[in-house]
C-alpha cells in the first residue's frame, strides 16, 4: 500500500462541497469520495453514482421471508402433524398470510440492513480517512473531498491544484499508513 | 411565503452537535439519579409479581370464570400501542415527508422499543410455566406438536416479534451517524473532562470512562465515516426501512385486534376493529410522546429544536387520531343497533350503563373529550395542560383496553354465568412496576445514546443545507 491514500480538501458549507464535488466528477476521477456529516441532497448526482442496489438485498429478503411463512404453515400443519383445529383446512393460502406477511418483513429488514452493511463495506474498524486531524470536523459540521491516490489519473500537484482552485479551506496529503 | 422553520434562532452545525452530544458527555445530572433510582424501585414491583405468578401459579392473578382475560391482555395491547406512535414517527411521517419528525423521531422510536419490551412481559408470563413459553415459537418441542398457525394468538407472536426486531433495527440503523459523531468526539471529551478529575479516583475513573466511551461507540458506529457513497446506500436503506414499517406497524395492531376480533363474543367480534385499533394506537403513542418530550426538552433545554411547531404537529394528531377513536366508539354502537342482534346490542349497553359503566365513562371522557381541546391555539401553547391532557390520553387508553377486554367477558351469553372481575394485588404490582422498568431504559437511552437525530436535524432542518435553495426560488 503506498503511504499516500489521497489528497483532502476541507469545506464549511454544503453548497461549497456540493459545486466542487460537480467539478471533480466533471475532471474524471473515479476513486474519490465526499465526507460529509450528514447526507446532502442531491450529492450522488453530483458525484455521479449510480442508484444503490440495496433494493436488491430486501426484494432478496423479502421473498425468502412470505415463502419461509408459507412453507412452515404446510410443512408443518400439513405434513409433519396434521390435527384438525375447529374444522379449519390443514393448509389455505389465506390464514398463515399474517405469518407470511409478518416475516416477508422481517427478512425484508434484514435484507436492507444487510445490505447496506455489504455496499458499504461496514463494519470497518480504520479508515485512512480517519488520519486526518481535524477528522473529528468532518462527522460535526465540516465537509471533505477526498481525492485517492489509486485513481488512474491521479497525479499529487493537479489534485491539490484543482481541490484548491475549487475554494478549500485547506488542501492536505492524507497518510495511507495505519496508525491507531 | 418563507416556509416555518423547523429549528429556532437560526442554530448552525455545530450547535446542534454540541446540544444533543453534550447530553451524553457531561456528567449525569442530578435529577437523573434520582429518576433513575426511583425507576428502578418502581420497576421492583414487576419483579416481585413475577416472581409471585411463576412460584405460585397464574392463580394469583384476578382471573376467575368467567373472565379469564384480564389485566394481562390490557397491559399487552396498552403497552404495545403505545410503541406505534414511534414507528409512525419514524416511518410514515418520513414517507409523508414531515420534515419536523426528525426532532422527535429517535425518542420516540426508543420509546416503541421499551414499550414493546414491557409489552412482552405479559404474554411471555400469562403461560404460567414461562420456561415453556417457547413452545409458543415453531420449535420443534419433544411433543412434536407445532404452534397452531389457524389461530390469532400464534399471528401475534409473528407480528409482535417482528414488530420489535424491525424496530430495533429502525433505530439502530438511524444512530450509526449520531454515535459516529459522538465516537469521534471522545477523545476531546476526554481532554476537557481530565483537567476537571481532582482526586485519583477520579482520574482512574476518567480513564476507565474514555476506554470505555471508545469501545462503546466505537463498536456501535461500525466505523461510519460519513462518506458520501455509504450516505447513498444508507439512504436508499432508511427510505426502504420507512416503507416496510408503515405496512408492518400497521399490521401489528391490526393482528392484535384479531385475538378480540376472531373471536364469536359479542363486543370483539367486530370488522371495525383493525382501523379502530390501530387509530387507537397511534393516538396513545402521540399521548406518550407528549408526556416524555415536553419534561425532556425543558429538562436539557431543547427549546430551539423541538419547537412549539412540534408541540402544535404532535397534539394535532392526537387530535384527529382521538376523534377516529371517539367516531369508532360510536360507530360501534351503531352498528349494534342496526345490526339488530339482540347480543351485540346489549354487550354494547351494558358497556356504557352496565357493571363497569365507570370505566366506560373514564374512557369516553378521557379519549373523546380531553383531546378536543387541542383545537384550541391557547391550549397548544400551554405546555402544562397539553402534558396534562397527555397524561389522560394515556390513561383512557389503558381503559379502552379495559372496557373492551372485560365488559364482553363478565357479562356474555348466559346471564346465570356472568361475574364482575377485579385485578388482585399481583395483577396490580406487576402493571405497576411495568413503568418503572419502561422509565429504567429510557433513562439509559437518554445517558448513554443520541436524544434526537441530529445527523437528520441537520440534512432538514438548518435551512443552508438544502444546496438547491436558489434554483427553487429562480422558479
Amino acid at each position: 500500500m503506498s503511504k499516500t491514500y489521497g489528497i483532502l480538501g476541507l469545506f464549511d458549507t454544503p453548497k461549497a462541497i456540493y459545486a466542487a464535488a460537480k467539478e471533480v466528477r466533471d475532471a474524471g476521477y473515479k476513486n474519490w469520495d465526499c465526507i460529509t456529516p450528514f447526507p446532502i441532497h442531491g450529492m450522488d448526482e453530483a458525484m455521479g453514482l449510480k442508484r444503490s442496489k440495496v433494493p436488491v438485498f430486501t426484494f432478496i429478503g423479502g421473498i425468502t421471508g412470505f415463502w419461509t411463512g408459507m412453507a412452515i404453515a404446510f410443512i408443518m400443519g400439513q405434513l409433519n402433524y396434521p390435527l384438525i383445529v375447529g374444522g379449519k383446512p390443514y393448509f389455505d393460502f389465506v390464514f398463515p398470510f399474517p405469518i407470511a406477511y409478518e416475516l416477508t418483513i422481517l427478512l425484508g429488514a434484514f435484507g436492507t440492513l444487510g445490505g447496506m452493511f455489504i455496499l458499504n463495506r461496514l463494519p470497518m474498524h480504520y479508515h485512512p480517512v480517519m488520519n486526518y486531524e481535524k477528522f473529528r470536523r468532518l462527522t460535526d459540521d465540516q465537509f471533505a473531498i477526498v481525492i485517492e491516490s489509486d485513481d488512474p489519473n491521479f497525479d499529487e500537484g493537479t489534485a491539490k491544484g484543482l481541490l484548491e482552485r475549487l475554494g478549500a479551506l485547506e488542501v492536505t496529503m492524507v497518510s495511507g499508513e495505519e496508525t491507531v | 411565503m418563507p416556509r416555518r422553520p423547523i429549528i429556532e434562532n437560526n442554530r448552525g452545525y455545530g450547535w446542534i452537535t454540541d446540544k444533543v452530544c453534550g447530553i451524553v458527555e457531561r456528567k449525569a445530572p442530578m435529577w437523573w439519579w434520582f429518576a433513575f433510582v426511583l425507576a428502578g424501585m418502581i420497576a421492583s414491583f414487576t419483579g416481585i409479581g413475577l416472581v409471585i405468578l411463576v412460584s405460585s401459579g397464574v392463580g394469583v392473578w384476578g382471573l376467575n370464570s368467567p373472565v379469564m382475560w384480564g389485566w394481562a391482555i390490557v397491559n399487552f395491547v396498552f403497552w404495545i400501542g403505545i410503541g406505534h406512535a414511534g414507528t409512525l414517527i419514524s416511518a410514515i411521517l418520513c414517507l409523508l415527508r414531515q420534515k419536523w419528525r426528525t426532532s422527535i423521531n429517535r425518542a420516540a422510536e426508543a420509546m416503541t422499543i421499551f414499550a414493546v419490551a414491557c409489552a412482552g412481559i405479559f404474554p411471555l408470563f400469562h403461560v404460567g410455566r414461562v420456561w415453556f413459553a417457547w413452545f409458543l415459537f415453531p420449535a420443534h418441542g419433544y411433543q412434536a406438536i407445532w404452534p397452531n398457525f389457524r389461530s390469532p394468538l400464534e399471528w401475534d407472536v409473528f407480528a409482535v416479534s417482528t414488530y420489535g426486531t424491525v424496530s430495533v433495527l429502525f433505530w439502530y440503523m438511524g444512530m450509526i451517524p449520531d454515535l459516529a459523531t459522538i465516537r469521534d468526539r471522545c477523545q476531546m471529551v476526554y481532554e476537557k473532562r481530565l483537567p476537571e478529575a481532582k482526586t485519583k479516583a477520579a482520574i482512574a475513573f476518567e480513564k476507565f470512562f474514555f476506554g470505555f466511551r471508545k469501545l462503546f461507540y466505537g463498536l456501535l458506529s461500525m466505523g461510519w465515516r460519513g462518506s458520501n457513497r455509504h450516505w447513498s446506500n444508507y439512504e436508499m436503506a432508511y427510505l426502504i426501512l420507512a416503507g416496510i414499517s408503515t405496512p408492518l406497524v400497521l399490521s401489528v395492531h391490526t393482528v392484535v385486534s384479531f385475538d378480540f376480533a376472531v373471536a364469536n363474543l359479542p363486543g370483539w367480534h367486530t370488522t371495525i376493529f383493525p382501523p379502530y385499533f390501530v387509530a387507537g394506537a397511534i393516538f396513545s403513542g402521540f399521548g406518550m410522546v407528549i408526556t416524555l418530550m415536553l419534561p425532556l426538552r425543558s429538562l436539557f433545554g431543547l427549546q430551539d429544536l423541538i419547537t412549539q411547531y412540534h408541540v402544535d404537529c404532535m397534539t394535532k394528531i392526537c387530535l384527529a387520531t382521538g376523534s377516529m377513536v371517539g367516531y369508532a366508539y360510536g360507530m360501534e354502537f351503531f352498528i349494534a343497533w342496526y345490526g339488530s342482534n339482540p347480543y351485540e346490542g346489549f354487550a354494547f349497553v351494558n358497556r356504557a350503563f352496565g357493571q363497569y359503566s365507570w370505566a366506560y365513562w373514564i374512557m369516553i371522557s378521557c379519549n373523546v373529550i380531553s383531546p378536543q381541546f387541542f383545537w384550541f391555539k391557547s391550549v397548544r401553547k400551554n405546555l402544562g395542560l397539553v402534558w396534562i391532557l397527555s397524561i389522560f390520553i394515556n390513561v383512557g387508553m389503558w381503559f379502552e383496553r379495559f372496557v373492551i377486554t372485560v365488559t364482553s367477558l363478565a357479562n356474555d351469553f348466559l346471564p346465570s354465568s356472568w361475574g364482575y372481575y377485579s385485578p388482585s394485588m399481583v395483577d396490580i404490582f406487576t402493571f405497576f412496576g411495568t413503568f418503572g422498568f419502561f422509565s429504567v431504559l429510557f433513562l439509559l437511552f437518554i445517558r448513554f445514546l443520541p436524544l434526537l437525530a441530529f445527523g437528520e436535524i441537520k440534512a432538514l432542518g438548518v435551512p443552508e443545507s438544502d444546496v438547491h435553495a436558489h434554483d427553487k426560488e429562480a422558479h
